[in-house]
């Protein structure tokens, strides 16, 4: 810290850490209390009126919530966890949010300095065991430390590519005075957030979308990590160019939109993934080519050229080597690349996706939404509950084929609407990450699709819900198996269904006991009616639908196979 | 292709910094041929040199990797014929050996080492020079019964563009900082 002459105030370091949580513009955090973060508890108790702390009922759902709330608003999620079985259970967020590049600082307690290093009781090295999940961390021994230290933590979570902070805090230095002032950080010098892009690179990839006959877009999170979903909307309608999206990118554009041609990857949309290797220019707009987009990389976009418009320069050529890389916040470096552009159509390309969208539609969509069979599919349910909010709710999910079927059949309006463990597929996210988004987004319904396996996984968070009587709508598609891995036992391994098959418990009583209301739906006749209360209800729901067992989602590109060989059975 | 690569890295002096930059080559199954740590010639930045033998495309990858660390100032990758390096060996041998005859003596002279200190029972040679010099002098020297042996990490300066480093580091400390201390 500069040492300056600034009008500083005397307090406690807890005080400070949530003097500078103010200063930040933090007016909720979600945490959970222990013996060596009682300092900064404490403290809280004076600024109830301030700042709002959610009590969760498990670190992992601390961090989760301040995902959700994060995802969906832009700023920076805060949650506060005590050392040792605190900050390991606030690990799996921390991954979470470090793959899927959401901004947190997460700030733990920690033993005395003195006691650092001897095994105290609760003492465990969080620094190290967060080190390669973190954008950065750092431990404070010293109160005067306290603002700076978070200054840097804000800078740099929500920063260039945002990501997750954690600040360690011994308890010595949450209990200790210093000579408190706050100066927000600007700049560090050893970090560039954002670097400036190429013009040579710019003009390049103009020429290859001018010249291209068989463009394709992948929009993925970082149009929406940018802000940038109107320049996206200006760059694809000039060029006329088709977008297709990766699973975090979903909502940047909007589903109705004429040039969207549906979701990229292994559960994605058939003509976007078959054409992917028709294609003779891929335009990557702040996505990083994972293998669940890719597939086989050797045998993915085969005949196309690359534009990589990415701010991280270590994601350029990490998976795929590209033609033009365009470094930069796609908000700023899209309106350099739509000016350069011509105007086009690509009609007859474009022609090309609606017809793989016929036959998607006649070999998987038409049955999935409305389905021949008797038994109920996730995909038709998801469909009429997104109809229901006028395709205008907030999505959130948990891991598995739930998920996969919410991000097909759910449809948006709105950018930031969609809330799902992208990177991590980590079952157990949704209904905390629910809590948070529906805390963020207060104006907007929010509705969790999840699995009876993952709801089990942080199921507790429902005493979240009961005593903050927070309004989310739960619909738990319950298949009586852990669907996703049943799903790949059933095509890879020969139906051997070890260990998948779930014997549950009641659900209703559960959410019942939890002070919800709830409703069971094991027959389609009902459904319309049931969707219709849940959503003009007050308060928090489980709508608990029986859906078939041994439902598939397809289509499905193989691990491991070309996006091309996508199966649709 | 697989070829050895110097890796120069420029950091903020902050604990934990050697396992950030160790666990981005560890994650990738990179192993690390040699590695010295020091203060570089501006107060307060750190300097690592690591010696990899991988392919051009991964060393990149990791630069960009070690670079995206917060507390990194800059990394640098070369080759062989970009850099002048060294390391150096320590040899102690029994003082009897060589004493007895001047064979000890001439690989002393020979090899360009030098005779750091005779004691009752052992003395120590020294020697700087690349791998495979120290490594040659060793084996001639185990003849004699080499008691310890030990080798540093490699140390490096630059062939080109050290002007050209030296001036961005001296940037970085002009610009208007935060730092933690
Ligand atoms: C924490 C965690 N453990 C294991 C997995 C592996 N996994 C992926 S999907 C899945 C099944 C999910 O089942 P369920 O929650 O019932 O949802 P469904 O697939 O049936 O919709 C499992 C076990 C995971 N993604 N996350």
């Amino acid at each position: 810290m500069e040492k300056e002459q600034k009008n500083t105030k005397k307090m406690t370091g807890s005080h400070a850490v949530i003097q500078s949580l103010l200063a930040e513009g933090v007016d909720l955090i979600f945490g959970y209390p222990g013996g060596a973060i009682m300092p900064v508890y404490d403290a809280l108790y004076d600024y109830h009126d301030k700042l709002h702390h959610v009590l969760t009922r498990h670190e992992q759902g601390a961090v989760h919530a301040a995902q959700g709330y994060a995802r969906v608003t832009g700023k920076v999620g805060v949650s506060i966890v005590t050392s040792g079985p605190g900050a390991t259970n606030a690990v799996t967020g921390i991954a979470d949010a470090m793959i899927d590049s959401t901004p947190l600082v997460v700030i733990s307690g920690q033993v005395g300095s003195s006691l650092l290093g001897t095994d105290a009781f609760q003492e465990i090295d969080v620094v190290g065991i967060t080190q390669p999940i973190t954008k950065w961390n750092f431990q404070i021994k010293s109160a005067q430390e306290i603002p700076g230290a978070l200054a840097r933590a804000f800078y740099i979570a929500r920063s260039g590519r945002p990501g997750p902070v954690l600040i360690d805090i011994t308890k010595d230095a949450q209990s200790s005075t210093l000579d408190f002032a706050y100066t927000p950080v600007t700049k560090i010098r050893s970090y560039t957030p954002v670097n400036a892009p190429d013009e040579s690179q710019i003009l390049k990839a103009a020429q290859l979308i001018n010249e291209a006959k068989k463009p394709l877009i992948l929009v993925g999170q970082g149009v929406i990590l940018g802000g940038a979903e109107n320049e996206l909307k200006t760059f694809a309608e000039k060029t006329g160019i088709p977008a297709a999206w990766t699973l975090l990118g979903l909502s940047a554009l909007p589903s109705d939109h004429p040039l969207n041609v549906g979701m990229l990857g292994m559960h994605g949309n058939y003509g976007p993934n078959v054409l992917t290797n028709e294609a003779d220019l891929l335009i990557a707009i702040g996505m990083r080519f994972d293998d669940r987009v890719t597939g086989n990389t050797k045998a993915y976009g085969v005949n196309a050229k690359f534009i990589h418009m990415e701010l991280d320069p270590a994601e350029i050529n990490k998976i795929i080597k590209v033609d033009a890389p365009i470094l930069g916040n796609v908000k700023e470096t899209l309106p350099l690349l739509t000016a350069k552009v011509i105007k086009n159509n690509h009609a007859e390309w474009r022609n090309e996706f609606k017809k793989y969208d016929v036959v998607e539609a006649e070999r998987i969509i038409n049955e999935e939404l409305k389905p021949s069979k008797d038994g109920i599919t996730m995909g038709e349910v998801i469909n009429k509950i997104s109809t229901a909010y006028n395709d205008d709710a907030i999505c959130i999910t948990d891991v598995g084929q739930h998920q996969m079927m919410a991000s097909r059949y759910f449809k948006f309006k709105q950018t930031r609407s969609i809330v799902t463990s992208g990177g991590l597929g980590t079952m157990g996210f949704g209904l905390p990450a629910a809590i948070g988004a529906k805390m963020g987004r207060p104006d907007r319904p929010v509705v969790l699709f999840v699995g009876d396996g993952g709801f089990q996984m942080t199921i507790q968070e429902l005493g979240t819900i009961f005593q903050t009587e927070i309004d989310v709508k739960i619909v738990l598609l319950n298949n009586n198996f852990l669907g996703m891995v049943r799903q790949w036992q059933e095509l890879f391994f020969d139906k051997r269904y070890a260990s998948t098959e779930l014997i549950n418990p009641d659900f209703q009583t559960i959410a019942k006991g939890y002070g919800l209301h709830v409703e069971k739906v094991t027959n389609r006749s009902s459904l319309d009616e049931s969707i219709g209360r849940m959503i003009k209800s007050k308060g928090a729901y489980l709508l608990e639908v029986i859906v078939e067992k041994e439902g598939n989602v397809f289509p499905m590109v193989p691990a491991g196979a070309s996006v091309s060989d996508v199966r649709l059975e | 292709m697989k070829q050895e690569f110097t890796i120069s890295i420029f950091s903020e002096n902050h604990v934990g910094l050697l396992n950030q930059i160790t666990n981005v080559l560890t994650r990738r199954q990179i192993n690390i041929e040699s590695l010295t740590t020091s203060e570089s010639a501006i107060k307060g930045i750190h300097k690592f040199t690591i010696v990899v033998n991988t392919t051009r495309e991964q060393v990149e990858k990791l630069i960009g990797q070690i670079d995206k660390k917060i507390d990194v100032l800059k990394a640098f990758v070369f080759t062989e014929d970009e850099i002048i390096h060294q390391e150096m060996a320590l040899y102690k041998v029994p003082t009897e050996q060589l004493l007895n005859g001047t064979e000890i003596e001439t690989l002393v002279r020979q090899y360009g080492a030098r005779i750091l200190e005779v004691h009752h029972d052992y003395a120590v040679i020294e020697k700087t020079g690349h791998k495979q010099e120290t490594q040659e002098l060793f084996d001639k020297l185990d003849k004699f019964g080499v008691l310890q042996f030990t080798r540093s990490g490699r140390i490096a300066v630059t062939r080109t563009n050290y002007e050209q480093l030296a001036a961005y580091l001296r940037s970085l400390n002009k610009e208007t900082n935060n730092t933690l201390d």
